[in-house]
């Protein structure tokens, strides 16, 4: 392992019972890369994540984050992640601001208020810092969610589908707090179950299917596994999503706050 | 990284109580069955029962204040499901604290929104009469008995917490220990009972603590009941620390 890898997985294997989940999952993530690991339901995602995050113990394999061996370095590994889970792991009943400082807190690191305010600033929540997490709709609750993983600037950020059940403008939003933490050197590794997001976000895109890795390689690379691309001519039609976006405004500011608007008025 | 621990008990203990303070109702509803309980037989049974002591509500009171714990404790499974359910119990454990300050901040918080609780329940007494020529140093003993009874239970309540599948499944181990009062001396005195009920009565912990903590009230010299009493409790607050801790250890380790 370089001191570019980090994060560094070999022959990984787990299982449930007479479930073999895992069965020798290899890959390394570059240091401030984004990674997307993609697989169906079930694919034992979560289980690479929980396993990265020390959460969950390998039955066969290593697994190194920043140098650290995640069955022997726990404590060193806790340090330099943090994980955002497949649901906001957030407590409803402190506000988005106690949220925070609890996190800062907990990373023994000084001056929680402030570091509290800068996050609820830049995840545009400052308006509804008072209040209490439980009436924040799902987009706010995983863009505090997101925020929550970002104090102390871990240097590897796990993600494991964090775009689940949110609406289009929600993703869009967390997608460009991810390319932002990618940005600022952070290695970002992502589990999703959408293709278009691995598009979207990853510099390197691994398929887990069958308990191992059977594709690796950048969206350029994956695409050349496939005959090249034969040129047709279709008439475009706007998509769905074209449409929504058209009507409410693409923003990614809360639906809510820009009012109801008829079709046909375009903006 | 236990060198955390102190601290990170801490901030988890802040959080805890501000969600007491947020959701009073679960102090409140702690109270009511004890409370029900307690006019109930006052005014309704109480009439009816020879207990030999003058004032039935004094007779009561100790064994209405362990059902109070035992009622309040079940909202310690609760907070901690809740916890595991949302994904913030990951959370915390994948992040570089103190591990076991995740269940000792649940345990302490236990102990203060039973002590809250108690503390209505006593005054709700004091209105219907209850007295005692207790000493402050008696009624330090009470409070001491009762904290170990709380932190034993909560302990208790600490692996259905940890392992239960459905809300209702984390509280519902607590109704055993709130119906364990009524076969001890806390409602009837023993004697009167058939001879298989008295036996398991007179040697069953609510009946020690309960006979304490009614000779610390009323002046009584408490002999070895206490003693009996602090032993019901140490061990079984030993027991469930060892078995709780065992759970938790085998569900963070997957």
């Amino acid at each position: 392992m370089t001191t570019d890898t980090a994060v560094h997985v070999q022959g990984l294997e787990k299982s449930y019972k007479k479930l073999h989940v895992l069965r020798g999952v290899d890959f390394d993530v570059a240091r401030g890369s984004i990674f997307a690991l993609l697989g169906s339901n079930g694919a034992g995602k979560t289980t690479v994540v929980n396993i990265l995050s020390t959460l969950l113990k390998a039955d066969a394999g290593t697994a190194g984050i920043n140098g650290f061996d995640v069955a022997t370095q726990a404590a060193q590994v806790r340090q330099s992640i943090s994980l955002t889970g497949q649901f906001a792991a957030v407590d409803e009943i402190l506000t988005g601001r106690e949220n925070l400082m609890l996190v800062a807190r907990l990373r023994h690191l000084k001056d929680a208020g402030r570091i509290a305010d800068d996050l609820l600033a830049r995840f545009q929540l400052t308006d509804a810092a008072a209040r209490k997490v439980s009436t924040y709709s799902g987009g706010m609750r995983r863009r505090l969610d997101v925020a929550m993983s970002l104090i102390g600037n871990p240097p590897v950020i796990f993600l494991d589908e964090p775009t689940t059940g949110l609406d289009p403008q929600a993703r869009i939003e967390v997608w460009k707090a991810v390319r932002e933490l990618a940005g600022q050197g952070a290695t970002v590794l992502l589990t999703t179950q959408y293709l278009e997001e691995a598009e979207q976000l990853a510099d390197r895109i691994a398929i887990l299917h069958g308990g191992r890795i059977i594709v690796n390689g950048t969206l350029a690379e994956l695409k050349q596994l496939l005959p090249p691309a034969k040129v047709e001519y279709v008439e475009k039609q706007p998509t769905l999503e074209d449409v929504f976006f058209a009507i409410v405004g693409d923003d990614g500011e809360d639906a809510a706050a820009s009012g109801d608007q008829s079709v046909g008025t375009n903006e | 990284m236990t060198k955390h621990f102190f601290g990170d008990t801490a901030v988890l203990l802040g959080r805890s109580l501000r969600h007491i303070t947020r959701s009073l109702d679960t102090i409140i509803t702690t109270t009511i069955m004890p409370i029900a309980f307690m006019l109930l037989f006052v005014y309704v049974f109480g009439g009816a029962i020879h207990t030999g002591s003058e004032s039935y509500v004094n007779y009561l009171l100790p064994g209405i204040l362990l059902i109070t714990i035992a009622s309040g404790i079940s909202y310690t499974a609760f907070r901690l499901f809740t916890d595991i359910q949302t994904g913030i119990f990951e959370r915390f454990q994948s992040m570089p604290i103190a591990r076991s300050s995740v269940l000792w901040a649940h345990v302490l918080t236990s102990l203060v929104a039973n002590l809250i609780s108690l503390v209505i329940v006593v005054a709700v007494a004091l209105l219907m009469g209850f007295r005692s020529g207790a000493s402050a140093l008696a009624w330090l003993a009470v409070a001491g008995v009762l904290i170990m009874f709380t932190l034993a239970l909560t302990w208790l309540a600490v692996i259905p917490g940890l392992t239960a599948k459905t809300t209702d499944g984390a509280s519902a181990f607590a109704y055993p220990l709130i119906f364990l009062p009524f076969i001890s001396s806390a409602f009837v005195p023993t004697h009167t009972m058939p001879g298989p009920v008295r036996a398991f009565a007179d040697n069953q912990p609510v009946t020690s603590i309960v006979d304490a903590i009614r000779d610390l009230f009323t002046r009584q010299p408490v002999g070895a009941s206490i003693w009996i009493a602090l032993a019901w409790c140490a061990g079984i607050l030993i027991v469930a620390y060892a078995l709780a801790m065992a759970t938790y250890h085998r569900k963070i380790s997957g």
